[in-house]
C-alpha cells in the first residue's frame, strides 16, 4: 500500500512542522550569545556569566544568555535616568513616531519573533503567531495612540519616571509589550527584566527597537535572575515597579518596595471561575474551557481553571467535554496542528504533576484522555479534576497547568458564592444564553475581567488586572495609562513629616490640665462632652475603656476622646463589611445621602466651628467647615457621574470599563485639616460606594462627636462610616493587617506610610499614601475629584460579545 | 487504527471503506424516523460569536501537510458529490460530468500518486431530475450513485403532493439519492410538526434512496433557526442533513456547518443514529476542503470521513485540487487549463 494510500485510509494528522530556519539564522547570526541590552548597547555582564536557556519541549540548548548581576542593574537604571530628561522632552506626537514604528518591526519581523517565542517559551506556534505577537503589535499600535493623545487627555500628568519592570515566563513578549508600551508612550524610561526561562523574544525586540532609533537608555533590557530582579525593584533610582507574576512573587515585591514611596502595579495570579449555567450553549461552553485551561497549558494567570457548572446539566457538560479532550493534540510546539506544547521547564512540570496528585489523594477524580504525550520534553496531558470541593487544595491554589477542576452549583446566588469563595479576583467567565444571568453574575463576581460567553480575550483598550490577591493596577486603556502617569501638583507639595506625630498623652497616666495662665475659659467643662467611637451607626465606648485628653492649640484641655483598640478596629471593619450593600444602591441615592450631609452641616456650621476653631483656629476653622459642605456637594455631584466608558475591541465585542467600589477602605487621616482632610478621604469613597473605617487625626479626634451627629440624621446606612479614635499608629497597623480591609489610605507621616505599607502586605491590600507629601487640603483642584476617585475604584471589564 | 480496504467483488471503487461507524465507543444504527420531540428542537442553544471563534480557529489549529494533505484531498474528492444544477443543463453537459465522475484525477496523477488500488471516484453525481436516468446510464458499472434534487428544487414550494410525486420519479428512474429542500417558512413560523410530516414524507417515497435534507441555511438567518431546523429532520428520518441549495446569497459555511455537526453529535448520543453531514455550495478550494475534513474529524470522528455520512456539495472544487495534487507531484504550481473540465 503506498504511503497515501494508508494515510487516505488512516486520515490521521501528520506533522505539519512550522520551519524554524530564519529564527535560527538569527539566532546563529548572534553566535547564539546574548548581551544585555543597556543604554541603547549590547553589553557585557560584569559577571561574566551567562546562563543557558533551552527549548522545553526538548530540552536542547537554544542560547547562552548573560547573567547580570548588581551592577548591571546600576548601570541600566542609570541608563535610563541619564535617558529620561531628553525623552521627557519630546513631543507626544515624537514618542508617538517611536511607538508607531515599534508596532510596525514587531509586524513586519512577526513570524521570527513567534517562532522565537515557541521555541524558548514551548507554546504552540498557532498561540505564539496567532495570538501573542498580534497583541503585541496591536498594543503598540494602541499606545502609539495614548503617546500622540497624551497632553490632550493627561493634561494634568506626568510621567512617574524611571520604571522597573519585571515580567514571566509565560507569555513573555506580550508582557513585555503590557509593560513597555505604556510605560514609554506615558514618557518614562524603561528598565525590564524578562523571565529567565524566556529572555530571547525580549532581546530580539531590543534589537527592533535599536532598528527603529530609540534614544539609548530609554529601554533597557536585563537577563539578571531572580535575586537582582529584587535589586532591581528595591533600586532607589527606580521611580515606578511594575510586575506581573505569582502572589507569592508580589509579596516580596511588596516587601521590597515597602519603605520606598514608589507606585507599584502588581498582575498576579488567579483561580479563576468559569461558570456554566443550565441555559448555556454546552458545545460553545466546552470550547471556551480548551481556550481557558489548555491555552498555553494553562499557564496562564487568568485561566479558567475552576469551572463551576449548574448540577443540571454538569453530566452532560462533563462528558461533553472528555469527549472534547481526546480530541486535543499534545505535541511539538512548532507543529501547526498542536493544541498543547511544552510545559515550560521540568520544575514548573513537577509542581503540576505534584499538585494533580494531592488532588487525586484529596479525593478528586481525575480524568485524562488516551491521547499521546510525547515522551521526550516538558509534557502534561490536558486534566479534569471532579468530585473536587472548596476546601481542597486544588481548587483553593493556583497550579499554573493544564489541569481543570470542576465543581456544581445549584443556583446563581451558589455560584457567585462559590466564585468569590477564593483570595483571588483576576478574571471570571460566565456562560449563559440569558442576558439577566450573566450581567447578574458579571456585577457580583470579585474579578478585574469578566468575559460573558467567551474566555481569555485580550486587547490593548480594554484594560486586564485583578481584584484580590490578584493585584492592582490594571494594564491597557486609559487605566493602564494611569499606572505610568503621576499628578504634576504632586511633585510640587511640600514634604510631609518623616516621623509620626508623639501620643497625646499616655492614657494610663492622669490627665493633664491645662495650664491655668492660658487665660482661656471654656464655656462649658470639656469633661462634660461625652465622645465614643462610632461603629456601625452605633456611638461606642471604646472596648479598652480608657479616654485620651485632647488639647486645643494654646494647650488647653479640650475634651476626651475614646482609645481605639484593636477590638475597636475589628468592631467596626465586621460594621463597614456587613454594610456592603452601599455599593448596590443606586449612585442616585448615594447621591441624595451625600447632599443631606451638607445639608445638616449648614445647619450645624457654626457650633462645629466653634468647637473646631479650639483645635485649629477661628480662620481655620471657618474655612474648614465651608470647604467641607462644598466638597460634600462635590462627591454627591461626581456620584453619578464618575462612570465607565463602553470599548468596542476588534471583533464583535462590547467591553464595558466599569468603576466598581473597591469594598471596605481603611483611612487614617491627616492632621493638617482634622475635618477637611478627614472628609476629603471618606467623602470619594463612600461617594463610590465603599465602606469605611476612619481614624481621625490626634490632633482633633473629637471631631467624630460632630460627624456622628450629621450621619445620624443624614440616612447614612449604618456600617458605610465608621469612625474610631485612638492613636493612629496603633491603629493604623491593625487596619492595615486586617483581611477584611480591602484598601487602605494613609495621608500622614513617611513613617507611618512605611508602617502601612509593611503591614498591608498579608492580603495585598491596595494602599495609597501622600506618598511623603503634604497635600494641600484647601486646594480643591489638588484635593478631589477624578485622582481620589481613581482610588477609590477599580475598574471591571465586562466582555459582552453579541450577534445572532 | 489502520483501516483495510475492502475489496469488492464488482470491481466498484475501493475508497468506499465499510468501517463501523461509531461515536465515542457507541455504535450507531443508521437513521429513521423518530417521534417528533419538540424539546430538542426547543432546547437548543446556540451562541453566535462563540460558534464563529470556534470556527474561526479551528482552521487555524489544524493543517495537513505533504503526503497527508495529498491523501485528504483524496478524501475529499471520495466525499464529493459532482454536481450540475444549472437552467442551462443538458444531457450532454451531464455525461461529461459523469465522466468525470468516473476518473476525477487524469491518469498521470493517479500513478504518480501510487493510488490506482484505490479506484478512486466521487461520492455521486447530483443533478436535476430531467437527467437522472442519463446519469445512471453514464454511471453504468461505476458503482458511482446518482443524486437527484427533489421536492420543488430550489425554492420547495411546489404542492406537496407533487413534490412527493417527484421524488417517486426520481427513484423509480435510478436515482439512489434524493437532495430535498425544506420549505423555510415552517421553520420562520415554528411549525415543526408540519416540517417533520413533510420531510417524513418525503422519506417514505425516497424509499431505499438515501435521504438529504437541505435546510437552506442562507435564508434560515440565524444558527438556531439552523440547529432546529436539523433537529426536525434527523427526527423526520433525514440520512443527511444539508446546508444550502446552492442558490442561496450565502451557502455553506464553518460556523453552520459546525452548528449542525453538533446537532449530528447530539442526535446520535440521544438516539443511537448516525446522521450524515453534506456542506454545499461556496467550497471551492482544496484548502476549504481539508478545512471541513478536519471538522468533521474533531467533531465527529474518523466514520464521518466517509461518504456513507460526508459529502462535499461542489462543481468548481475538484478543478482546484486536481491542481494541488499536481503542485503536490511536480512542486510546481499547475493552471486551471492543464485539467479536463467536469
Amino acid at each position: 500500500m503506498s504511503s497515501i494510500t494508508e494515510k487516505f485510509y488512516t486520515m490521521e494528522y501528520g506533522a505539519a512542522p512550522e520551519d524554524p530556519k530564519e529564527a535560527v539564522r538569527w539566532l546563529d547570526l548572534h553566535h547564539r550569545r546574548f548581551e544585555e541590552f543597556i543604554g541603547g548597547a549590547w553589553v557585557s555582564p560584569a559577571s561574566g556569566q551567562y546562563i543557558t536557556t533551552s527549548d522545553p519541549s526538548t530540552g536542547e540548548a537554544i542560547a547562552e544568555v548573560a547573567l547580570g548581576n548588581k551592577d548591571d542593574v546600576d548601570a541600566a537604571v542609570a541608563a535610563a535616568r541619564k535617558a529620561l530628561p531628553a525623552w521627557q522632552a519630546l513631543s507626544g506626537h515624537e514618542r508617538a513616531r517611536y511607538l508607531y514604528a515599534l508596532a510596525r518591526q514587531v509586524q513586519k519581523h512577526s513570524r521570527r519573533l513567534a517562532v522565537l517565542e515557541t521555541m524558548d517559551n514551548g507554546k504552540p506556534i498557532r498561540e505564539s503567531r496567532d495570538i501573542d505577537i498580534p497583541l503585541v503589535a496591536r498594543h503598540f499600535y494602541h499606545h502609539a495612540g495614548w503617546a500622540q493623545l497624551l497632553e490632550a487627555e493627561f493634561p494634568q500628568y506626568t510621567a512617574c519616571g524611571v520604571v522597573g519592570q519585571v515580567i514571566p515566563w509565560n507569555f513573555p513578549l506580550l508582557m513585555f509589550a503590557w509593560k513597555v508600551a505604556p510605560a514609554l508612550a506615558a514618557g518614562n524610561t524603561v528598565v525590564i527584566k524578562p523571565a529567565k526561562y524566556t529572555p530571547l523574544t525580549a532581546l530580539a525586540f531590543a534589537e527592533l527597537a535599536m532598528e527603529v532609533g530609540l534614544p539609548p537608555g530609554v529601554l533597557n533590557v536585563l537577563t539578571c535572575d531572580a535575586r537582582n530582579g529584587q535589586v532591581l525593584v528595591e533600586h532607589p533610582g527606580v521611580d515606578k515597579v511594575a510586575f506581573t507574576g505569582s502572589t507569592e512573587v508580589g509579596r516580596i515585591i511588596r516587601k521590597a518596595t515597602a519603605n520606598s514611596t514608589k507606585k507599584l502595579s502588581l498582575e498576579l495570579g488567579g483561580k479563576s471561575p468559569f461558570m456554566v449555567f443550565d441555559d448555556a450553549d454546552l458545545d460553545s461552553a466546552v470550547e471556551g474551557l480548551v481556550d481557558a485551561i489548555w491555552f498555553n497549558q494553562g499557564q496562564v494567570c487568568c485561566a479558567g481553571s475552576r469551572l463551576l457548572v449548574q448540577e443540571r446539566v454538569a453530566e452532560t457538560l462533563y462528558s461533553k467535554l472528555r469527549a472534547r479532550m481526546e480530541t486535543l493534540r499534545v505535541g511539538p510546539p512548532l507543529d501547526k496542528a498542536i493544541d498543547i506544547g511544552a510545559i515550560v521547564s521540568p520544575v514548573q512540570l513537577e509542581t503540576i504533576r505534584k499538585m494533580v496528585e494531592t488532588g487525586v489523594a484529596e479525593g478528586a477524580r481525575c480524568w485524562q484522555p488516551a491521547n499521546a504525550v510525547p515522551e521526550k520534553g516538558c509534557f502534561f496531558p490536558p486534566t479534569l479534576l471532579t468530585d473536587v470541593h472548596p476546601a481542597a487544595r486544588v481548587v483553593q491554589e493556583e497550579i499554573f497547568g493544564p489541569v481543570l477542576v470542576g465543581m456544581t452549583f445549584r443556583t446563581p446566588a451558589e455560584a457567585a458564592e462559590l466564585a468569590n469563595n477564593t483570595v483571588y479576583g483576576l478574571a471570571a467567565s460566565i456562560w449563559s444564553e440569558n442576558i439577566n444571568v450573566a450581567l447578574d453574575l458579571a456585577s457580583q463576581v470579585k474579578a478585574g475581567v469578566v468575559w460573558v460567553n467567551s474566555t481569555n480575550q485580550f486587547d490593548g483598550a480594554c484594560g486586564f488586572g485583578g481584584y484580590r490577591e490578584s493585584g492592582y493596577g490594571r494594564e491597557g486603556g486609559r487605566e493602564g495609562m494611569l499606572e505610568y502617569l503621576t499628578p504634576k501638583w504632586l511633585h510640587t507639595l511640600p514634604a510631609a513629616p518623616a516621623k509620626a506625630a508623639r501620643p497625646a498623652s499616655d492614657p494610663t497616666s492622669d490627665i493633664n490640665a491645662p495650664d491655668e495662665d492660658d487665660g482661656f475659659t471654656p464655656a462649658i467643662s470639656p469633661i462634660d462632652r461625652t465622645v465614643k467611637q462610632y461603629i456601625g451607626a452605633k456611638q461606642a465606648r471604646p472596648d479598652s475603656g480608657y479616654s485620651f485628653p485632647v488639647y486645643g492649640r494654646e494647650g488647653e484641655l479640650l475634651g476626651e476622646a475614646p482609645l481605639g483598640n484593636r477590638k475597636d478596629i475589628r468592631n467596626a471593619v465586621e460594621a463597614a463589611r456587613n454594610a456592603s450593600g452601599w455599593a448596590r444602591t443606586t449612585a442616585h441615592n448615594r447621591a441624595q445621602v451625600l447632599y443631606y450631609i451638607a445639608e445638616n452641616m449648614i445647619q450645624r456650621r457654626d457650633e462645629i466651628a466653634v468647637r473646631l476653631a479650639a483645635a485649629v483656629g477661628e480662620e481655620q476653622a471657618a474655612v474648614e467647615v465651608d470647604l467641607s459642605i462644598q466638597r460634600i456637594f462635590s462627591y454627591a455631584a461626581w456620584t453619578d457621574k464618575y462612570e465607565g466608558v463602553v470599548h468596542h475591541p476588534p471583533g464583535r465585542n462590547i467591553v464595558i470599563a466599569m468603576p466598581e467600589a473597591v469594598g471596605a477602605i481603611g483611612i487614617l487621616a491627616p492632621s493638617e485639616a482634622p475635618l477637611l482632610g478627614l472628609l476629603s478621604l471618606v467623602l470619594p469613597a463612600i461617594a463610590m460606594g465603599n465602606t469605611v473605617v476612619a481614624v481621625p487625626s490626634e490632633r482633633y479626634p473629637l471631631i467624630i462627636g460632630d460627624l456622628y451627629q450629621l450621619l445620624d440624621t443624614s440616612d447614612v446606612p449604618a456600617g458605610v462610616v465608621n469612625l474610631v479614635a485612638g492613636r493612629p499608629t496603633e491603629l493604623a497597623k491593625t487596619l492595615s493587617e486586617h483581611d477584611g480591609i480591602e484598601a487602605i489610605w494613609c495621608f500622614r507621616s513617611d513613617e507611618e506610610a512605611t508602617l502601612v505599607r509593611n503591614a498591608s502586605i498579608g492580603n495585598m491590600k491596595q494602599v495609597w499614601t501622600n506618598d511623603g507629601h503634604e497635600y494641600d487640603w484647601f486646594n480643591p483642584a489638588q484635593a478631589e475629584g477624578r485622582w481620589f476617585l481613581q482610588h477609590a475604584t477599580q475598574v471591571k471589564n465586562i466582555w459582552v460579545p453579541y450577534g445572532e | 487504527m489502520v483501516l483495510q480496504p475492502v475489496t469488492s467483488p464488482n470491481g466498484a471503487s475501493h475508497s468506499v471503506q465499510s468501517i463501523p461507524v461509531a461515536l465515542n465507543g457507541r455504535v450507531l444504527e443508521t437513521n429513521r424516523r423518530m417521534p417528533l420531540n419538540l424539546d430538542w428542537a426547543d432546547q437548543v442553544r446556540v451562541n453566535t460569536s462563540a460558534v464563529e471563534r470556534r470556527a474561526a480557529t479551528h482552521c487555524a489549529r489544524r493543517t495537513v501537510k505533504k503526503d497527508t494533505q495529498a491523501a485528504w484531498l483524496l478524501r475529499a474528492i471520495a466525499c464529493m458529490d459532482l454536481t450540475t444544477l444549472s437552467g442551462d443543463d443538458s444531457a450532454d453537459r451531464v455525461r461529461r460530468l459523469c465522466a468525470k465522475a468516473r476518473n476525477p484525477l487524469q491518469r498521470h496523477l493517479v500513478e504518480s500518486l501510487g493510488i490506482e488500488e484505490l479506484r478512486l471516484t466521487v461520492g455521486a453525481v447530483c443533478v436535476y431530475h430531467a437527467f437522472v436516468e442519463t446519469a445512471v446510464r453514464a454511471l453504468e458499472g461505476s458503482g458511482i450513485p446518482v443524486a437527484a434534487v427533489s421536492a420543488g428544487f430550489p425554492a420547495g414550494l411546489s404542492p406537496l403532493a407533487e413534490r412527493v410525486d417527484e421524488i417517486h420519479r426520481s427513484v423509480e428512474s435510478g436515482a439512489r439519492e434524493i437532495d430535498i429542500v425544506i420549505a423555510r417558512a415552517h421553520v420562520f413560523n415554528g411549525e415543526w410538526q408540519a416540517l417533520y410530516d413533510e420531510i417524513a414524507a418525503f422519506k417514505e417515497a425516497a424509499g431505499p434512496a438515501r435521504l438529504k435534507a437541505i435546510l437552506g441555511t442562507g435564508d434560515l438567518m440565524t444558527l438556531r433557526n439552523v440547529a432546529r431546523a436539523s433537529w426536525v429532520a434527523m427526527m423526520a428520518g433525514a440520512d443527511f442533513i444539508k446546508t444550502s441549495t446552492g442558490k442561496e446569497m450565502v451557502n455553506a459555511t464553518l460556523p453552520v456547518s459546525l452548528v449542525m455537526v453538533r446537532c449530528i453529535r447530539d442526535y446520535a448520543e440521544r438516539t443511537g443514529c448516525a446522521v450524515g453531514f453534506k456542506p454545499a455550495g461556496g467550497i471551492r478550494t482544496a484548502r476549504q476542503a481539508t478545512d471541513w475534513l478536519a471538522l468533521m474529524k474533531d467533531e465527529l470522528g474518523r466514520p464521518w470521513l466517509e461518504p456513507s455520512l460526508f459529502r462535499f456539495g461542489a462543481s468548481g472544487m475538484l478543478g482546484d485540487i486536481e491542481r494541488q495534487l499536481e503542485h503536490h507531484l511536480t512542486g510546481r504550481y499547475s493552471a486551471t487549463y492543464r485539467h479536463p473540465i467536469a
